[in-house]
């Protein structure tokens, strides 16, 4: 850590500007990949069924989503 | 820039998803076998039919957790790219790898283990069917509030870095953010719905499996990621000609 603190040069950041649509249409959609993986079919439901939660069933629990 | 950092962040994590499915495989699957075997054991003793298989154990424990363990690192790396493009050159002077790394562990520690002590991982057959709108409402509320009081906390950091020195800054908002979160912790409700007879065992490996597999999943992407967004970084500073600012050298 030390090492990395020294006389670094403040590296530029990327602008706002930039990453704003990125992080509003990508994370939308990373959300909903994280929702259909952990949680739907559970508490609540957007593909009918229960064929998604039966399929990612032991990722769910190992990964600590609240699941049946 | 945004599109090759956010492509990276899903490699990371598709990388992290295999190696703790492997782990996952490997340590965790017992634990979930053992916890099947009880419940068709209550099954039996209720004299009820089991029901219908939708999916196989077989496909469940190879197939199926492979699959969600691989959207969820790709997942996770896609969000742990765009928080890493938010704070990178922004909250601390460090490089690419060891931004990376710092963005997985505040990551794990906000989102993962600090939920964990409250709502730990539960195996098949250790809570109830009824409470799983409750569990989930509460699980995802203590989550989403641990994330906002993390990000809370490196703001304060960055803030009290110019008056204590960032040794100081990072303890005294690391202590702020332990206490307001065990303040939400303390305040939401306990869920005790395990069964006496549930073997003590299996419930212990189980969660040692899950946050073992969470540790593999978030080390990995940290670590991948950084490497990745370094080559990025040394990549554009050569194509913009002004290599001796961004040079990979010494950063961590």
């Amino acid at each position: 850590m030390t090492q990395a603190v020294a006389p670094a040069p403040v590296p530029a950041a990327i602008p706002l500007r930039e990453l704003a649509p990125w992080a509003l249409f990508a994370g939308v959609i990373l959300l909903a990949l994280l929702y259909l993986v952990g949680m739907d079919q559970g508490a609540t439901s957007v593909v009918s069924g229960q064929m998604l939660h039966e399929f990612v069933h032991d990722g769910r629990h190992l990964l600590g989503f609240p699941c049946h | 820039m945004m599109r090759s950092l956010l492509i990276r962040g899903m490699i990371a994590g598709l990388v992290a998803g295999l190696l703790s499915f492997v782990f996952a495989r490997v340590f965790g699957e017992p634990a979930v076998g053992a916890a099947i075997a009880f419940e068709d054991r209550l099954t039996a003793a209720a004299g009820e039919e089991g029901g219908v298989e939708l999916v196989s154990r077989g496909v469940q424990s190879t197939i199926g957790l492979a699959v969600a363990l691989l959207l969820y690192g790709a997942a996770i790396g896609g969000i742990l790219a765009l928080v890493y493009a938010a704070v990178y050159g922004r909250v601390a002077r460090l490089g690419p790898r060891a931004t990376a790394g710092l963005v997985a562990l505040v990551g794990f520690l906000a989102v993962v283990l600090v939920p964990f002590v409250k709502y730990p991982a539960n195996p098949p057959a250790s809570s109830s069917h009824e409470t799983i709108g409750l569990r989930t409402g509460l699980y995802v509320l203590l989550v989403a509030l641990s994330i906002a009081l993390a990000v809370g906390a490196v703001l304060a950091a960055r803030r009290l870095t110019v008056r204590f020195g960032w040794w100081n800054a990072v303890l005294i908002a690391t202590g702020v953010y332990i206490v307001l979160v065990g303040l939400v912790g303390f305040l939401l409700p306990a869920m005790d719905e395990t069964p006496a007879d549930f073997p003590g065992t299996v419930l212990y490996d189980f969660r040692v499996a899950s946050l073992g597999g969470q540790i593999v999943l978030w080390a990995t992407l940290g670590i991948v990621f950084g490497a990745l967004a370094e080559g990025s970084g040394a990549r554009r500073s050569r194509s913009v000609g002004r290599s001796a600012r961004t040079t990979p050298g010494p950063a961590v």
